[in-house]
This record gives structure tokens, C-alpha cells and sequence, in this order.
């Protein structure tokens, strides 16, 4: 059966000042289908969508929606005629209540003077949780919900608008298992309501449990529009990359020496309780569990970002008091974030800047004055060691890709020659081939006899990169599995409390 | 490629070429305007604002505000000017105070300014509370403080070595031009060469991944206001010194100007982005338009109006030239 397509985008081309990010592009999509957009970071899937949505104008190309050619200069004609983007990064009004926030500038009144209808806009806010299945008050402050909440009150907000087009980038990076279920229940019934859903992840498997079609782009180049049964991962990887990927987690197994770090019967109370663990020289600890088990938390904890209730620290056999960073970084520890944009880049400081800044001290002259051409010296080292791609060291940062700035972040911790790594989820959002080579650093790093701490929501990169998972699961750890013994069967057992 | 280059250094580089523009319109409209003894005369006015506007840009490159140095320049300048009085005065405030060295009134001066600046830095890393709070909090105790001290009543008749500091010449060029220059030299050095500097971006820029990244925060914070006081009470002793009396209604609203500086130097109250150099022009653009608007004769109520206008619209400017970078 020939479908008619709701909308298609054909011959995109978009040039920034000195950089072409799509080259001739096409998109297409059927009302009540999902599709599913893939690239690695920096393959022009932003782009496209921002030209779909109206914060681009395209350099060329035409788009077409309901059989008609389409111009949208502004975010809100495309809202306004049925097209709507979940954000990866979410903008809530924190302090305002859910339901000030999905009817924002489109109020409900009543009367001559047009005053708020407050107990219309109630009503129709609890009409649409209620048909999503979310029994949340729409009083409720926005800034008390979970992330997880947030972004089904930015669905349900999109679902308001009546969109027959809905864009989703990223709509699971923050949400639970539980959550992403629910989340595709919702597709779901806006798929057999008609709506065309077009879905951007790196996970592979969502992708390919939801899709109905796929298009991949590649450096801004249109690649192929595909059924999603026609590939597997391994096919879409190599379309994204263009090549194989034959080795995802490069484990290099090396030996384990003394122990390092020794954390005994560590609390924050009402966070999390008893954690205890060992972690070796050359070791990988994986970190599993799921979103609000804690684990963030207790690695936060260790590095003196919040205040213990109890427990104990030791560093090589000795008692160690960590009250802030400071006195981490002085132990030798490094802690590279969960959020990047957040608590790790500085956006408008120079790439040199923002690689030195957590090791300034090195670089402290006896009069007092900064050894620039030190700090030149080392950054441009770690540049070339871990690839970091960018035109210049004084480059800002804001203007590298996620992974690019993900390596910057690394650089940063490198520089300071910690005997503790800590990674928080260190791919998460980063295309694949940026990926595969922060797992071979992390390998080549406990090689080199460093400890590391390795928290991440993936399961297969926990299992192809730890010597030991430890599982945590509502505030307490469940378990320490050895890699031997290891499986997904195994971690989701203890992540979700079932062992 | 010529074009892209010339458009980048020309937004970098924006203000720089205001300035210019400004200069080179300002002389042909005024023969006056160009001649060695006005252009000193212009840095000489803008000296004190100018000073201020140093520290207040490391404030503001740290995403605070500081609204007490108008305050604290008072409080500074009556302490500094009451221990330098003349032996013989009449009306002195401590009868029987020996005619001091200018070393004694300068350092007053400088730590009344340190200690105001402390207390503000304190105030905000410990307790948390905005820095708009915390300064507008100092701007009204510490002019009360300067009432008190003085009783409501100017400090007058200062000693030579005193007045030297705000009259005084050095190969021809005014003894507060030389300050001023100092300090910006300082200052920039500070920013550029230091750790201090770096970090003091990196709180600007972001406050949380400059403590994971192992800052000291809070005592940063206390640092960089104590500085911003510092060169407050230094203006003060420079202030009273050149009109010869410490009074305790001085200064009031040069914070504002001196926000204006860097404001108008480029200096982005979103935090993280500032310069030195752009502090500099900042307030020889202000000192400037002063001049060259008195030189023509226009009234000084069109000129703060034009002031106004220039402020808003160097921020515009700015906030065009950041957005495009996005």
C-alpha cells in the first residue's frame, strides 16, 4: 500500500559561515509511523530538525507538508501547524506549576478583561495526564518533579498542541526503564492516532523497538532512508560511521595490584546507606543501577560534593577527610561528571582553559605568574593524545562537538596524574566513534595501573568494561559481581532489587 | 576569507574602534579636543571611575555585581583625609594628632577598602545570599559609617604630601593618571598571569564546574570583592587628595559609573566573559564623550541622556556579537 507522505523535506542544504552541515538532505515521513533519525554527533540531525521546527532557515531546499510547499520563519508557525520538538535539554519555568507551564502563552481566559481561567486550565490539564496515564497533580510544582517527570510534562505539553508531527531528541536520556516503557506506550497510541513521530536516540535498542523506518546521516550527508527490519545494529552502526566497529569495548585485560581505595559503611542520610567496596590498582569498577539508585550520590560523596553522615574513606591503607573537591583532587581522585553542561565545561572559556583549570596549580610560576607556555605545551599534548578535535587550543568550547568536549574533560582530568578516575557516565550522549575511543582510553588508562570508578546506565558498556559491577538499587548496594560472572540476567536482578 | 577575518577582528576588536571613531570625530568637531593637555585631562577625570571600574569588573566577570564602591571610596577617603591634615589646621579632626606621613592615610585608605570589600565577599560565599543583596546592603551602611565618622562634615585641609597624590606631577604626567595605569597594568596582570585570574573566569562561567574542578570557591569570591574594595578605597584617598577634603558625600553613584565602564568595555554580566582592556576604553570612552560634549557645549542634561543611550547600546552591541557566535 502507497502511502501518501505527511511531510517531506527534499534537497536541504544548510552552510554556516566556512561550514556546510547538510548537503542535499531528504526526509520523509508517514502520519502514523515512527522514524527514526541517526548520525553520530555532528552528522546534522540538530540541524535538520531546527530547519524542520523554523530556528534555521535553509540555504536550500523545500519542504512539504500536507501536499504544500511550507516556509516556517519562526518556531511558532511550525507549532502552530502541527509541528512540535521535545528538546533534548528541557527549559521548564521551575518555580511555576505544571499546568502554568504546558499552557504557557496560550492561557485559557474568561471574561472582558481576559483573566486567567485558572480552573479551565486545571481541568484540561488533568484531562491530558489522564489520557497519558501520568497521576501527577497539575499543581504541582514543576521544580519538584524528577527529570524523568519533566520530560513526560514536555510530551504531554507537545500532545496539547495537537501536533501531527512530533520530534523527540533524546526523550530517554534521563528516564528509567520503567519510564522509557511508559514512554513508548505513549508513542505508541500517538502512532495509531496518526501522528508521525520522529525519534533521535543513540540507543540502539529503543531504536529499533519503536522505528518504522530509519534515515541516517553522515557529516551533513544524506546516506539512506531504510525500513527498520531491513538492518540490525551492527549494519547501522557501519552506515552511521561507515565503517565496522569490530571491537566496541577494547578491554584489555592487565594486571590488578594493591588495594587503593577502601570505602567502609559510607551514609548520607535519606540518600543512600552502607556502601562499602574495595577498588584495586588497574581495576575497573563498574557502577550499575538504575536512575535514582543512588550511585551518583555515593561518588559524590567520595569526592566531598556532599556531606557524609557516616562511614569511612581510605586511600592506600590511610584514614583520608575529604570535605570538598579540593581535597579530592589533593588525594590524587578525579570526577568526571554525569552532566556535562552543568558541573563540567566552561562554554565560553578557550579549550586551553577549561583543560588546565582543575590542575592551575602545576602551572604556578615562583613569582607568583602563570607558565603559559607550559600550559600551551601540555594541552596541545593531551590534543593530539586523545584526539580532541578542534582548529585550536583556543578555540571555545561551546563550539566543539558533545564528544569533543567530553575529550576536553578527560584532558582535564588526565592533567592532573590521578590515581582514582572517576567516570560518571562517560559516554553518555557522544556519537559512537567517540565513544569507542573514550572505552579504549579508559582501558589504556587502568593499563597504566590507575583505579577507576565507572558509572554508567548502559549495560553492555558496564559489562565489556569492568573487572567487578557493583549494583545498587534504592539507596543501597545489592551486590559486587565479578566480570566472570557477570550478565545483563544477573546486574538487572540486583539493579532491581530481585536478588 | 579577507572578509570573515576583517568582520572577526572587527567584532572583537568593536569597542577599540568606537573609541577611535569617537576620537577622530570628537577632534574635528573641537580643535581643542586634540591637544596633549585635554587628552591628559580627559584620562585625569577618568581616573577614579576608572580605577573602581578595575575591580569591578573582575566582579562582574564572576557574575556578581558590586554597588558599594561609591560608598566605600567615602568611608575610605573621610578616614584617609582625617589622618592626613594639616599640623596647624584650626578645625582638625584629632586635635592632637601629630601631622602624619602620607603612608599612614594611604594604608587607612586601602585597608577601610579591603576590609569593606571582605566583608561583602564573606557575606556572599558563606551565607549565600545574591551580591546585589550584599552590596547594596555595604553601599548603605558604609555611607552611614562615613556620616558618622565625620559628623556629617568635610574633612578639609590636608597636608602637601597629601594633596601631591591627586595634584602632584611626574615628568608631566598627573600623579592620579599614574596610579590609574598602575593599577590597570595590575590588574591586568592579575587576570592574565594568574591563578586567580583563571579561576575567577571559571566561576563566572560556571560556578559548579569551577568547584568540582577543585576551586576554592568561596574563598575566590572573598577575593575577588576584597580587591574590588581595595581599588575603591584607594579612589577615595586619590579622590580626596585632588579636590584637597574627604567628604562623606562623596562618590555617590560613581558604582554606576563604574558599571558602565565595563559594561560599555564588553564586560558580560551573564558572567565568564571580560577584559581589562575593554574596562580601560570603557571609561576613556565615558571620560570622552564628558569631554568632547562640554568642549561643544552641549548641556549636561542631554549628556547624561547621551550616556544612558550609550550604555544600552554598547550592551546590544554585545549581546549581537555573543548570540552570533551560537
Amino acid at each position: 500500500m502507497t502511502q501518501q507522505y505527511l511531510l517531506e523535506m527534499r534537497d536541504i542544504t544548510k552552510v554556516f559561515p566556512g561550514v556546510k552541515a547538510l548537503d542535499n538532505v531528504e526526509f520523509k515521513i508517514k502520519s502514523g509511523t515512527v522514524h527514526s533519525l541517526m548520525g553520530e554527533n555532528g552528522a546534522g540531525k540538530s540541524t535538520l530538525m531546527k530547519i524542520l521546527i523554523g530556528i534555521h532557515p535553509p540555504t536550500n531546499g523545500k519542504i512539504t507538508y500536507k501536499n504544500k510547499e511550507v516556509v516556517f520563519e519562526n518556531t511558532n508557525k511550525a507549532l502552530n501547524m502541527g509541528i512540535s520538538m521535545i528538546h533534548q535539554e528541557l527549559s521548564p519555568v521551575l518555580h511555576r506549576t505544571i499546568m502554568e507551564n504546558i499552557w504557557l502563552g496560550r492561557e485559557p481566559v474568561k471574561g472582558p478583561l481576559r483573566l486567567v481561567d485558572h480552573k479551565k486550565m486545571y481541568n484540561m490539564t488533568k484531562e491530558l495526564l489522564k489520557d497519558l496515564d501520568l497521576d501527577i497533580d497539575p499543581k504541582e510544582k514543576m521544580a519538584n518533579l524528577t527529570v524523568a517527570k519533566m520530560q513526560m510534562i514536555e510530551i504531554a505539553k507537545a500532545v496539547s498542541y495537537n501536533s501531527e508531527v512530533v520530534i523527540m531528541d533524546e526523550p530517554t536520556s534521563a528516564l528509567t526503564d520503567r519510564e522509557v516503557e511508559h514512554l513508548f506506550r505513549i508513542i505508541e497510541r500517538l502512532k495509531n492516532q496518526g501522528k508521525a513521530i520522529i525519534y533521535i536516540s543513540h540507543k540502539m535498542d529503543e531504536i529499533f523497538r519503536i522505528s518504522d523506518e530509519i534515515t541516517v546521516l553522515r557529516d551533513g550527508q544524506y546516506i539512506g532512508t531504510y525500513l527498520a527490519q531491513e538492518l540490525d545494529t551492527n549494519k547501522l552502526i557501519s552506515l552511521m560511521v561507515g565503517r565496522q566497529l569490530d571491537e566496541m569495548f577494547p578491554k584489555v585485560e592487565c594486571e590488578i595490584g594493591d588495594i587503593r581505595l577502601e570505602v567502609k559503611n559510607l551514609a548520607v542520610e535519606g540518600v543512600f546507606k552502607d556502601v562499602s567496596f574495595i577498588l584495586r590498582k588497574g581495576e575497573i569498577l563498574g557502577l550499575a543501577g538504575l536512575v535514582g539508585a543512588g550511585r551518583t550520590e555515593v561518588i559524590e560523596t567520595i569526592f566531598g560534593m556532599r556531606n557524609k553522615t557516616s562511614g569511612e574513606v581510605y586511600i592506600d591503607g590511610r584514614k583520608v577527610k575529604i570535605n570538598s573537591p579540593e581535597d579530592a583532587i589533593k588525594n590524587k581522585m578525579a570526577l568526571l561528571t554525569e552532566d556535562r553542561r552543568h558541573t563540567g565545561i566552561f562554554p565560553m572559556l578557550s579549550v586551553k582553559d577549561n583543560t588546565v583549570i582543575a590542575n592551575i596549580n602545576k602551572y604556578v610560576k615562583g613569582n607568583g605568574l602563570l607558565d603559559h607556555k607550559l600550559i600551551k605545551g601540555d594541552c596541545e599534548k593531551y590534543k593530539d593524545a586523545i584526539r580532541v578535535k578542534t582548529p585550536s587550543i583556543d578555540q571555545l568550547i561551546q563550539n566543539l562537538s558533545g564528544g569533543n568536549q567530553q575529550k576536553v574533560l578527560v584532558a582535564r582530568w588526565l592533567l592532573t596524574d590521578p590515581d582514582i578516575l572517576i567516570l560518571d557516565e562517560p559516554t553518555r550522549g557522544i556519537d559512537v566513534g567517540a565513544k569507542a575511543e573514550i572505552h579504549s582510553l579508559i582501558s589504556e588508562l587502568a593499563g597504566q595501573g590507575k583505579s577507576i570508578i565507572m558509572i554508567s546506565s548502559e549495560l553492555p558498556e558496564v559489562l565489556g568494561m569492568s573487572d567487578r559491577v557493583m549494583v545498587m538499587y534504592d539507596g543501597r548496594m545489592t551486590g559486587i559481581v565479578d566480570r566472570k560472572d557477570a550478565s545483563q540476567e544477573v546486574i538487572m536482578k540486583y539493579a532491581t532489587g530481585s536478588m | 576569507m579577507n572578509v570573515d577575518k576583517t568582520k572577526k577582528i572587527i567584532s572583537k576588536y568593536g569597542i577599540y574602534f568606537v573609541f577611535i571613531i569617537m576620537v577622530i570625530g570628537m577632534s574635528l568637531a573641537s580643535p581643542v579636543f586634540l591637544t596633549g593637555r585635554n587628552l591628559m585631562n580627559v584620562i585625569r577625570q577618568v581616573s577614579v571611575i576608572g580605577m573602581i571600574s578595575l575591580g569591578v569588573t573582575l566582579v562582574i566577570i564572576s557574575k556578581g555585581i558590586d554597588l558599594s564602591s561609591g560608598s566605600v571610596l567615602a568611608v575610605a577617603a573621610v578616614v584617609a583625609a582625617s589622618l592626613g591634615q594639616r599640623g596647624n589646621w584650626h578645625a582638625k579632626m584629632f586635635p592632637n594628632l601629630p601631622e602624619l606621613p602620607i603612608i599612614v592615610p594611604l594604608l587607612a585608605a586601602l585597608a577601610i577598602g579591603l576590609i569593606c570589600g571582605a566583608i561583602n565577599g564573606t557575606l556572599i560565599a558563606k551565607t549565600g545570599i545574591p551580591a546585589f543583596i550584599a552590596t547594596l546592603g555595604m553601599m548603605v551602611s558604609a555611607r552611614g559609617l562615613a556620616l558618622l565618622y565625620t559628623d556629617g562634615r568635610p574633612v578639609s585641609s590636608l597636608t602637601e604630601s597629601y594633596q601631591y597624590i591627586g595634584q602632584g606631577y611626574i615628568l608631566g604626567i598627573p600623579v592620579p593618571v599614574i596610579i590609574y595605569l598602575t593599577m590597570v597594568l595590575v590588574t591586568w596582570v592579575l587576570l592574565n598571569h594568574t591563578k586567580f585570574g583563571k579561576n575567577i573566569y571559571a566561576i563566572g562561567g560556571n560556578i559548579h564546574a569551577a568547584e568540582v574542578s577543585g576551586v576554592n570557591v568561596q574563598r575566590n569570591l572573598i577575593k575577588i570583592y576584597a580587591y574590588a574594595g581595595l581599588l575603591a578605597g584607594l579612589a577615595g584617598m586619590v579622590l580626596s587628595a585632588r579636590v584637597n577634603t574627604g567628604q562623606p558625600g562623596m562618590g555617590v553613584s560613581y558604582e554606576l559609573d563604574a558599571i558602565a565602564a565595563t559594561t560599555i568595555g564588553g564586560t558580560s554580566h551573564s558572567g565568564g566573559i571580560g577584559t581589562i582592556g575593554g574596562a580601560f576604553v570603557g571609561a576613556l570612552i565615558l571620560g570622552v564623550l564628558n569631554n568632547g560634549l562640554n568642549l561643544l557645549g552641549v548641556s549636561a542634561y542631554w549628556q547624561q541622556i547621551i550616556k544612558g543611550g550609550i550604555i544600552v547600546g554598547a550592551v546590544i552591541i554585545d549581546m549581537r556579537k555573543n548570540a552570533k557566535k551560537k
